[in-house]
């Protein structure tokens, strides 16, 4: 019986540049199918990505891509390892033109580089009309014009680029587990119908597309749940058979940890409906899945059922969300929090005075913050603690949020006594949403072509 | 009759906290399977709402997976707008797991602890441990 063999090197854009490495090392030995991922590319990536390739159009795929594929491309090459990545973004094309650079510069022979399109909405359908689709998972545009607009491509798509028997296949936007369905489906032929094994792949998918968290990466808690070596985890690898069953460990003497535990926090990650995780190939259901345990870090996963696709496809719109202003100032020692709650008083009035009306978020770090939704209690929880007081708003105006940092840093001579440490900064914001499209408004653009 | 002691959320289960829009969805997962009903008759969507509504959530979902031991929390509008428009230090409310299992009290019996916690030990308590 045939096994697919697939690695992730990478769970975001800004994952260790490194990791891939072991994880090479590892698929090296196996024989039959083999491929590498590298999962880069979150919701609002892709409108920056757009922005660089309006700019330039050699440009707009991860700015990542180098310092992934230059410690990588060689051995992989070399071992028959085909890697499948989104580190395409809003320029697939240009990321493979990339590619064939960097193999260039190594002196590696000329890799087939494979890229899917049309997951870039914009390219043809009309702006205004998407402007006026319904949006979900709590989200809304409010007639903002939209800076990027793609929809998430499935598996049997990526599966599309693998026929052209590349080396490579670079993608923009398509599900993150659509990296591993597709050459999934590629190997083992399996029918667009065949829902069982669709949603085994897809839940696999899951499983690998945040790299370390699901082999012991954040889910340290120490004394309660102790990883080893934690600096230096090992990235996850799968081993698939054609009925869907498969099993998920890490490269030999990496540190992490596979077990129920840590698969069984990376299912739910993310998951709404265990009994139905949408993604454009299938519905999965985890309900009835098991976990075995195989040998030491190492977990075998049966029972996953799949029922019909879905009808619509998903696509995420990014707009802009005007500029977010975040400024802070510590305070410390007897009555420091008395302290910081006067300073953040002082600079809500002083904003109201200059004609500001809008929320004004107040953190006090070192008491409340992440966990209170910027509900400030009233009583000190230390009488000599450390404490950051942290504010932060946004608006669509940039002299407006400039306001609140400038008078947040006026706080060092006008404020309450001894505020230190002053930050502040302004950054642009672009809010995302959801939307759900027919197929047959995507599918006629969707193709696969070969870069050389 | 065995002991049965308070403990928060954090002594019998682990969990993970996701975002997709202006949803959180957050796993609690028993660490031994013999936790799980004592999990499912206290950890109920009402308790998981008031512990998260000062959020601004409106609305939670449990999801139940006996086979795993686990439940997952669907909750409606906890992002401040989401991961790209809100003002919180943690826009994808990465730590909102440890907002149910801090804050969410068990009186539970000890033996559905795992075996080497922390919590079996009577003199434990978190002054003490963040003090020493």
């Amino acid at each position: 019986m045939t096994t697919v063999h697939i690695g992730n090197g990478a769970g975001f854009s800004g994952d260790r540049f490194d990791a891939s490495l072991p994880v090479i090392e590892a698929l090296s030995h196996k024989t039959g199918p083999k491929y590498l991922t590298f999962e880069v590319l979150a919701e609002r990536t892709i409108a920056t990505a757009q922005r660089i390739r309006q700019n330039n159009p050699a440009l707009g795929y991860s700015p990542y891509l180098p310092q992934y594929i230059e410690p990588a491309l060689k051995s992989c090459l070399e071992h028959g390892i085909t890697i499948v990545s989104n580190m395409g973004a809003a320029n697939p094309i240009a990321g493979a033109r990339k590619i064939l650079e960097i193999a260039h510069e190594q002196g590696l022979r000329k890799p087939r580089i494979g890229v899917l399109l049309g997951d870039d909405l914009l390219e043809y359908l009309n702006p205004e009309d998407l402007g006026r689709a319904s949006t979900m998972e709590g989200t809304s545009i409010d007639g903002r014009p939209i800076l990027a607009a793609n929809v998430y491509l499935g598996a049997r798509h990526v599966a599309k680029v693998l026929q052209e028997n590349v080396d490579v296949v670079l993608v923009g936007r398509t599900t993150d587990s659509a990296l591993i369905l597709g050459p999934l489906i590629h190997e083992f032929g399996w029918a667009e119908n065949d829902w069982d094994v669709l949603a085994s792949g897809t839940i696999c998918g899951h499983l690998l597309e945040c790299g370390g968290q699901v082999t012991g990466a954040y889910f340290a808690d120490p004394g309660f749940k102790d990883v080893p070596n934690l600096h230096e985890v090992g990235f996850p690898l799968a081993e698939v058979h054609s009925d869907g069953t498969f099993s998920l460990t890490k490269p030999e003497g990496t540190g992490g940890l596979v077990n129920k535990a840590t698969i069984t926090e990376q299912l739910l990650y993310e998951m709404h409906d265990p009994a139905a995780y949408l993604v454009p190939d299938v519905t999965a259901d985890v309900c009835a899945m098991t976990l075995h345990d195989e040998a030491e870090n190492k977990v075998s996963i049966r029972g996953i059922q799949g029922h019909e696709r879905p009808a619509t496809l998903k696509a995420t719109l990014v707009v802009d969300h005007g500029f977010m202003a975040e400024a802070e100032m510590s305070y410390a020692g007897m009555n420091g929090y008395a302290r910081a709650r006067l300073a953040a008083d002082v600079v809500t009035q002083r904003m109201r005075t200059l004609g500001y009306n809008g929320d004004i978020r107040v953190d006090v770090i070192g008491a409340h913050s992440v966990l209170d939704g910027g509900q400030l209690p009233q009583t000190a929880p230390a009488f000599d603690g450390d404490y950051r007081v942290r504010l932060c708003l946004i608006s669509q105006d940039r002299h407006r949020a400039q306001m609140l940092v400038d008078e947040l840093q006026s706080l060092y001579c006008s404020g309450p006594a001894a505020g230190g440490g002053f930050r502040g900064f302004v950054t642009e914001q672009q809010a995302t949403a959801s939307i759900l499209l027919p197929p047959s408004s995507i599918e006629p653009h969707v193709r696969a072509e070969v870069i050389t | 009759m065995s002991l049965t002691r308070k403990f928060p959320l954090h002594a019998l289960a682990h969990g993970r906290a996701g975002d997709k829009g202006n949803v959180s969805n957050v796993s609690i997962i028993a660490y031994k399977a013999d936790a799980w009903d004592i999990l499912k008759t206290n950890v109920t969507e009402d308790i998981v709402h008031k512990t998260t509504q000062h959020l601004g959530v409106t609305a939670v979902h449990r999801y139940l997976l006996p086979n795993l031991h686990a439940m997952n929390f669907v909750l409606e509008n906890a992002l401040d707008g989401g991961v790209n428009a809100s003002r919180s230090l943690d826009r994808h409310g990465k730590t909102l797991s440890y907002l149910l299992l801090s804050r969410i009290q068990i009186e539970a019996p000890i033996e559905l602890l795992p075996d080497n916690s922390p919590y079996l030990d009577p003199q434990f308590s978190w002054e003490k441990a963040s003090s020493s």
